[in-house]
């Protein structure tokens, strides 16, 4: 063809696929920032101890309810402990709850979708329909009937989102999975004598990538909601151990009384980190998608 | 032609559509024979929804068929376990109409070339690889260093013949051409049928070449079958079929395709078909070609015809016109 010359292959594939796909990602200034963002977060979390000012228990009648100062950027609780420690502290609980849940829920809800979708016929309606029973419970009705069985705890909430989370990754991902198993490449593939494994593993997970990139970032944001509910409910999160959502929550008791800090910067700590999630997340789909990442590249911006 | 390398015997596909009481059954595929020797281009024929495209999936069980023999170099073809399939895999290859929708737009093209090699464990090692996949794409026109890109990064013709490239991977005896030129521009469709052509002669491949009218299939097929609504209506030599059509039919067929002269193009007589392929579900009584048939008379409703041998032994048509032999329908 005569454009030759303008067409270069890169010298190793797999390897240099993956430069591409990060360098599309850090061409998209908002999913930068993104990372930038998320990266602080879990270093603060994982260093919260030599960063954190007070531990979190660190408690001092004397100093209750103060507002953001020099000492205390945040200000302080009810029982005079400094909300910048906690809100740090609390990033690992949080942190913790969405990659946990989520994981959880990412990985066993893509492999009932896989399943289904692929297999189609009785396995597909068995299968959708125990998601369908799964997810005509109230989420928080359904975690704390997990959670009273289980006792409460950190980890008994972590598998309690998880598992509330999955019928939506399980329905998300046999919809691209019905629709891709259909396309012609699949066909070619199999006409070439590729087993199921290879098919589903080298072309129909890589097509279904992009909403389910999407619905991660998604139930990330809620992960961090639901526990917030359920240590509300004392059935997530114990104390004194902080956890963002739970801050929120006793600080609802002090708006009136104009403790405004309490609420904020907690509530500050959830947006920053669901609203980078999901720059990562819709800028890791793009990243993804070769159209899009040509686009990007020949654009070199957003 | 001594031993076939493909046979096929009375290939039927039925599809079951609806639940229950609408339950209804498809035909898409009732009853197909073809012959086709070691390094020959057998063209199929038909109209859109005559059921050739799903003959050539069938031949290679991309469907499985309902009835029938497919016999391709002394293997039964429908008794191959799953895993003997996919090994057989190797020697049938096929090569698909949409270049848009038969690339995983996913992966680079050389990934995609490469797929057969490691499922058949050919050319295996990173160097032996990508030499194989270049070489692969050169064969096929193009530049071994494009190996690297997207499917979207090109044309439709690059792309089928990326698709070639993919077929002629494994080294195979047979390629099914599905319509491979029929979404391409028609500057390009030379160019892709120039190149089948070569790695025919080259390579020695058979073909099964597809396509919804003559005029595609009039330079490449040493024979060519017609196909109506799930059955084979004429069967010829290419030459004798140009010549002598024998079946209505087939007439119809070649009088569309245009002539490149204007003085005869103007004269030349159109036979015109009216109405629509009747529906596979619920084929008319008899000929199945009686509804549309310009030349149809009171037996076509009573007996459904065979195949007979008509100006000549090598030409067959299933045509009351040459005799009346078929199967008399109940009524």
């Amino acid at each position: 063809m005569s454009d030759d010359e303008e067409l270069q292959a890169p010298d190793e594939p797999a390897e240099a696929r993956w430069k591409e796909t990060l360098s599309a990602l850090f061409a998209n200034r908002l999913a930068a920032a993104g990372v930038v963002v998320l990266t602080l977060l879990i270093l603060s979390a994982l260093l919260a101890d030599v960063v954190a000012p007070y531990a979190f228990t660190d408690d001092d009648l004397t100093r209750r309810l103060q507002p953001p100062s020099g000492a205390h950027w945040f200000g302080t609780d009810e029982l005079g402990r400094d909300v910048f420690s906690r809100v740090l502290f609390g990033a690992r609980v949080s942190l913790q709850v969405g990659a946990v849940a989520v994981g959880f829920s990412l990985v066993l809800g893509t492999l009932i979708g896989l399943v289904s979708g692929y297999r189609g016929g009785w396995t597909d309606i068995v299968l959708m329909r125990a998601m369908d029973v799964l997810f005509s419970f109230p989420v928080v009705l359904l975690a704390i009937a997990i959670v009273a069985v289980l006792s409460p705890s950190l980890t008994n909430t972590m598998i309690a989102i998880g598992v509330v989370f999955t019928p939506i990754f399980a329905r998300v991902v046999r919809g691209s999975v019905l629709s891709v198993r259909e396309e012609v490449f699949v066909r070619a593939s199999r006409s070439l004598g590729a087993s199921d494994w290879r098919i589903i593993s080298r072309h129909v997970l890589p097509n279904v990538a992009a909403p389910v990139i999407v619905q991660t970032s998604l139930s990330l944001a809620f992960a961090i909601l639901t526990e917030a509910a359920l240590s509300y409910l004392g059935i997530g999160v114990q104390p004194p151990r902080p956890a963002w959502g739970l801050m929120l929550l006793d600080a609802q008791g002090f708006i009136a009384t104009g403790a405004w800090w309490m609420s904020i910067f907690p509530g500050l700590a959830i947006f920053i980190t669901v609203a980078s999630l999901n720059l990562v997340g819709d800028g890791l789909r793009d990243a993804l998608d070769p159209k899009q990442r040509s686009i990007i590249q020949s654009r070199g911006v957003t | 032609m001594s031993a076939p390398l493909l046979q096929v015997e009375d290939l039927s596909v039925h599809f079951t559509v609806g639940r229950g009481r609408a339950k209804q059954t498809v035909r898409a595929v009732d009853g197909v024979d073809l012959t086709l020797g070691a390094g020959e281009t057998l063209g199929l024929v038909g109209e859109s929804g005559c059921g050739k495209t799903t003959t050539g999936l069938a031949i290679l069980r991309l469907v499985e068929p309902t009835a029938g023999r497919v016999t391709f170099d002394g293997t039964d073809v429908r008794g191959l376990s799953t895993r003997d399939l996919r090994r057989w895999r190797r020697r049938a290859a096929m090569i698909f109409q949409d270049p848009y929708a038969s690339l995983d737009p996913r992966l680079p093209v050389g990934e995609s070339i490469g797929e057969a090699l490691d499922i058949h464990d050919l050319h295996q090692g990173t160097q032996a690889r990508r030499a194989r996949i270049g070489e692969l794409l050169e064969r096929c026109g193009l530049h071994p260093r494009v190996a690297g890109r997207y499917p979207h990064e090109f044309s439709g013709g690059q792309r089928q013949r990326i698709g070639i490239a993919r077929a002629l991977a494994c080294e195979p005896d047979f390629i099914v051409c599905d319509e491979p030129i029929a979404a391409l521009d028609v500057s390009i469709q030379a160019q892709v049928m120039n190149l089948l052509g070569e790695l025919q002669s080259d390579l020695g491949l058979a073909y099964l070449f597809i396509a919804h009218d003559l005029a595609a299939v009039q330079h490449i097929c040493d024979r060519i079958a017609v196909m109506y609504l799930g059955r084979v209506v004429e069967e010829a030599e290419r030459l004798e079929l140009y010549r002598s059509a024998q079946h209505p039919y087939t007439r119809a067929l070649l009088s569309a395709i245009p002539i490149p002269d204007p003085v005869r193009e103007r004269k030349r007589e159109r036979i015109r078909l009216v109405g629509d392929v009747p529906s596979p579900i619920d084929p008319p009584s008899g000929c199945r070609f009686r509804t549309r048939c310009p030349e149809v008379f009171d037996a076509c409703e009573r007996i459904d015809p065979a195949l007979q041998a008509v100006a000549g032994p090598d030409h067959t048509a299933a045509c009351l016109l040459h005799g009346e032999v078929g199967t008399e329908v109940a009524h």
